[in-house]
């Protein structure tokens, strides 16, 4: 590989690592927020232990989210100086305003939000919440606005030796794709964490546990996917029609369309050979492109061929990806949908294979934004800034060497820190809310953690680690 | 706005700003990169239970300005950013990797059960480490960097020098006393006695390496020493290195009497000298001997759409950040859990 693929290779890995934990700090924020407020509001204790036991799972994907995002801020200088010299005009504040608008309000708050209860009010605590979770938003917000620069830039010319200059601030923030890529994203967010919040409180459902809590999470979980999973639908058809608009060839590669077509057929699966210029062992339904594209039967739609091979992206990528991404949003919904239906027979916290199903859509929201982001960045080559600058005159002077060094050790670190969080928050999320409400009356006899000490410690899987079943359990032999 | 930003003032009022964020980077995560030096040098588990807590609730801000120096040089800057992050990539890369390894102590360590030494010297390791890269870094930006046709033209190692290991170990030094004087002022009991006893060496450490620093980058980069020894300059420098020598003296004197956030205010001030002594060697360049401050900056319509923001915004920051100081003020009380697990051992109403 020369120095741009590692350059790439490395970007991709450290941003696509990173991206997981945004996405669920900023759903979990937002949850404990809601959480935070309902416990000041009602004051009824199961909000509290919910409130507790997501806030920390909350501190340790937020923590990931930090210490991967600060890598990002500076290999954009280290790795690609080329794009920083033409670009930081533009992006350079975005990057700034992200930085004094977002990770300075998330970090004056956070440590009021992790240990600040008991030390400051309920509402205190609670704008303390609403203070970090408005910075992931703003985080997002900013960050999005730059990168959606780079897909539809605006309100900015480039000079003789390629260096943008802003002449509308408002154009270059508010770029054509932004409003559609960030719903799209913050959306995903949501979604993301409402499955979290279901898988996870399923499982001590599964398990007969933390009944009061994990009923109060699930039934919260389902309605916020019930919601959120069609409008993330709805988002993604409305980004699609944008991409249309302003990057035809990424929504052809996302297609698998080669020829500029009237009335282009849906491509369900197929083989896009990037050699031959067509798709192989296509199966396609007619029409049916056309109809959610352009919303008409004979709607004409650009093809790949309209740019010569040089200037396409990796089709095979962008396309798989994208049906990686489209079918985890339909089984999300479908998920949702089924969660409704048993709702309304009663059956939502009973139905054993359904908290089976929802701790298997834990991961899908993850692989969904790792998918989606796939698309609309991959989709983006061979340029870095569309139709402006090319990804292979972006990198820096830096060798092969020493790209290859940071990225092995980036590998490494980032699987130690994987397996160190899944471990950390797996304990955690597995040990589950405390139990300080009463259990409801006619399932008290299956709720394995109100029969008392002795059974709260030797059911809880992590029955090893020490601190916080005792007092909690204490408390609740006293309630 | 526009013609305003155009004014040959405007890019000093910038540099004066990023100076301002580096600042208060160094002082603010100085305090718990010292910490984190002196980890493994405290004797018992329970001090060092103490002194990770004092530091708990603040480390995240701290090290955000770390992020604004970044973003705030590609905004103000572009060509220190893409000029120096190249030329000194490794050193860097590494700093960023032992801060993730830093980052991660303080949220799984107090979960550890079994491998909790594993993340002490996580933490530890991390600090030392990141510091050293700081120092390298420093050490190469006074030495200056090869450049050519706009861009760095050195390779991999050519950020090393003697004289950046040399300001490694003074940060070590340094870091270690901001960090000693914060334990001081925040820890009781043995905390207290371990951080006080520290304080001495690091102390003695960071007056010699200042010294050695001084010296060697006077003899080896001849515009350092222009820039300090030709008269009228000698003169009218003189009060920073007698003021620094006065503060040197004052800390010492003070480790075990006077108001206990003595040692620490004190030891931000040795910072703050430093960092003067620092903008008087590489004035007026952002890149050392090739970009000024004049040279590199960003387009001015830039520079007026970042004005607007830090005018209304940074005091906002800077007065939030204090208060979450204030809440978390006084003596730090051993808590029973970790990073989000206080949430739990907390009492409440």
């Amino acid at each position: 590989m020369d120095a741009v693929e590692l350059a790439r290779a490395q970007f991709a890995f450290t941003i696509g690592f990173h991206i997981l934990w945004p996405t669920l700090s900023i759903g979990l924020a937002w949850f404990c927020t809601l959480l935070s407020l309902l416990w000041w509001r009602t004051g009824r204790p199961v909000y509290r232990d919910l409130m507790r036991f997501w806030i920390r799972l909350f501190a340790l994907s937020f923590g990931m989210g930090v210490i991967t995002g600060i890598v990002l801020s500076y290999e954009i200088g280290t790795n690609w100086a080329g794009f920083s010299r033409s670009v930081s005009n533009v992006l350079g504040p975005m990057f700034m305003y992200e930085t004094l608008t977002a990770f300075f309000l998330e970090a004056g708050f956070i440590g009021i939000m992790l240990f600040g209860e008991g030390r400051v009010s309920k509402g205190t605590h609670f704008f303390a919440c609403l203070m970090v979770s408005s910075g992931a938003l703003f985080s997002a917000t900013w960050i999005i606005a730059a990168n959606s620069w780079m897909q539809t830039p605006a309100g900015a010319v480039a000079d003789a030796d390629g260096i943008f200059h802003v002449v509308d601030w408002w154009q270059a923030v508010f770029t054509a794709s932004f409003p559609y890529r960030l719903a799209h994203m913050v959306c995903a967010s949501f979604l993301t964490g409402s499955f979290v919040v279901a898988g996870v409180s399923a499982f001590h459902l599964w398990r007969r546990q933390h009944l009061a809590a994990s009923r109060t999470a699930f039934s919260m979980a389902m309605w916020l996917a019930l919601v959120l999973a069609p409008t993330q639908i709805a988002l993604g058809d409305l980004h699609g029609r944008n991409t249309l608009e302003n990057q035809p060839v990424k929504l052809a590669a996302m297609e698998g369309l080669w020829d500029t077509t009237k009335g282009p057929a849906m491509t369900v699966i197929a083989w896009p050979d990037m050699a031959e210029q067509k798709n192989l062992y296509a199966l396609d339904i007619p029409h049916l492109a056309s109809l959610y594209l352009t919303h008409s039967w004979d709607g004409e739609v650009e093809g790949l061929k309209t740019v010569p091979p040089s200037d396409q992206p990796n089709v095979p990528l962008v396309f798989f990806a994208f049906r990686i991404m489209v079918g985890i949003g339909l089984a999300l919904l479908a998920t949702a949908v089924t969660g409704l239906a048993l709702r309304l027979r009663g059956r939502l916290f009973y139905a054993r294979w359904f908290q089976l199903l929802a701790m298997a859509t834990t991961p899908l929201g993850f692989l969904g934004v790792l998918a989606g982001w796939t698309v609309t960045e991959a989709g983006r080559q061979p340029w870095i800034v569309y139709g402006h600058l090319r990804t292979a005159d972006a990198v820096a002077p830096v060798t092969a060497g020493a790209v290859t060094t940071s990225l092995i050790i980036f590998f490494a670190v980032y699987n130690v820190l994987l397996l160190s969080f899944v471990w950390f928050a797996g304990r955690l999320a597995l040990k589950g809310p405390a139990d300080s409400s009463v259990p409801s009356r006619e399932h008290v006899g299956l709720d394995r953690t109100n029969a008392g000490l002795s059974a709260a410690s030797s059911t809880s899987p992590a029955s090893l680690s020490s601190s916080s079943t005792a007092p909690a359990t204490l408390e609740q032999a006293g309630a | 706005m526009l013609e305003l930003m155009q004014n040959p003032h405007v890019p000093l009022a910038f540099a004066a700003l990023a100076a301002f964020c580096v600042s208060v980077y160094v002082l603010a995560d100085g305090l718990d990169l010292g910490v984190g030096i002196l980890f493994l040098a405290a004797p018992r588990d329970d001090q060092r239970d103490l002194m990770m807590a004092s530091i708990e609730p603040v480390w995240d801000a701290n090290e955000t300005w770390l992020v604004m120096g970044g973003t705030l040089l590609i905004a103000t800057f572009p060509a220190g950013y893409y000029v120096l992050l190249p030329a000194f990539y490794l050193p860097i890369m590494f700093m960023l990797f032992a801060l993730i390894f830093r980052g991660i102590a303080f949220e799984f360590r107090l979960q550890a059960t079994r491998f909790r030494f594993v993340w002490d010297i996580a933490f530890a390791a991390g600090s030392i480490l990141a510091t050293l890269c700081q120092g390298l870094i420093l050490g190469g930006l006074i030495g200056g960097v090869p450049m050519q046709d706009g861009m760095f033209s050195g390779g991999p190692f050519s950020f090393f020098s003697l004289l950046g290991l040399m300001c490694g170990i003074g940060l070590l030094g340094g870091y270690a006393l901001i960090g000693a004087g914060w334990l001081i002022w925040k820890t009781v009991g043995s905390t207290q006695v371990f951080a006080r006893e520290i304080a001495h060496a690091a102390l003695i450490l960071t007056a010699v390496m200042m010294a050695l620093v001084s010296l060697w980058s006077a003899l080896t980069v001849p515009e350092v020493a222009a820039r300090w020894f030709a008269l009228p300059n000698l003169l009218l420098l003189a009060p920073v290195p007698l003021a620094t020598l006065a503060v040197l003296v004052a800390i010492w004197r003070g480790i075990w009497e006077g108001a206990e956030p003595r040692t620490f205010l004190l030891s931000l001030m040795v910072f703050a000298l430093g960092l003067v002594g620092l903008v008087v060697s590489l004035w007026p360049y952002v890149v050392p001997r090739h970009v000024t401050v004049w040279d590199g900056a960003a387009d001015p319509q830039t520079l007026g759409f970042i004005a607007i923001g830090l005018v209304v915004i940074l005091p906002i920051v800077l007065a939030y950040q204090a208060h979450a100081y204030w809440v978390f003020r006084g003596k730090v009380e051993p808590h029973a859990g970790g990073y989000g697990e206080a949430a739990m051992g907390s009492p409440h109403p």
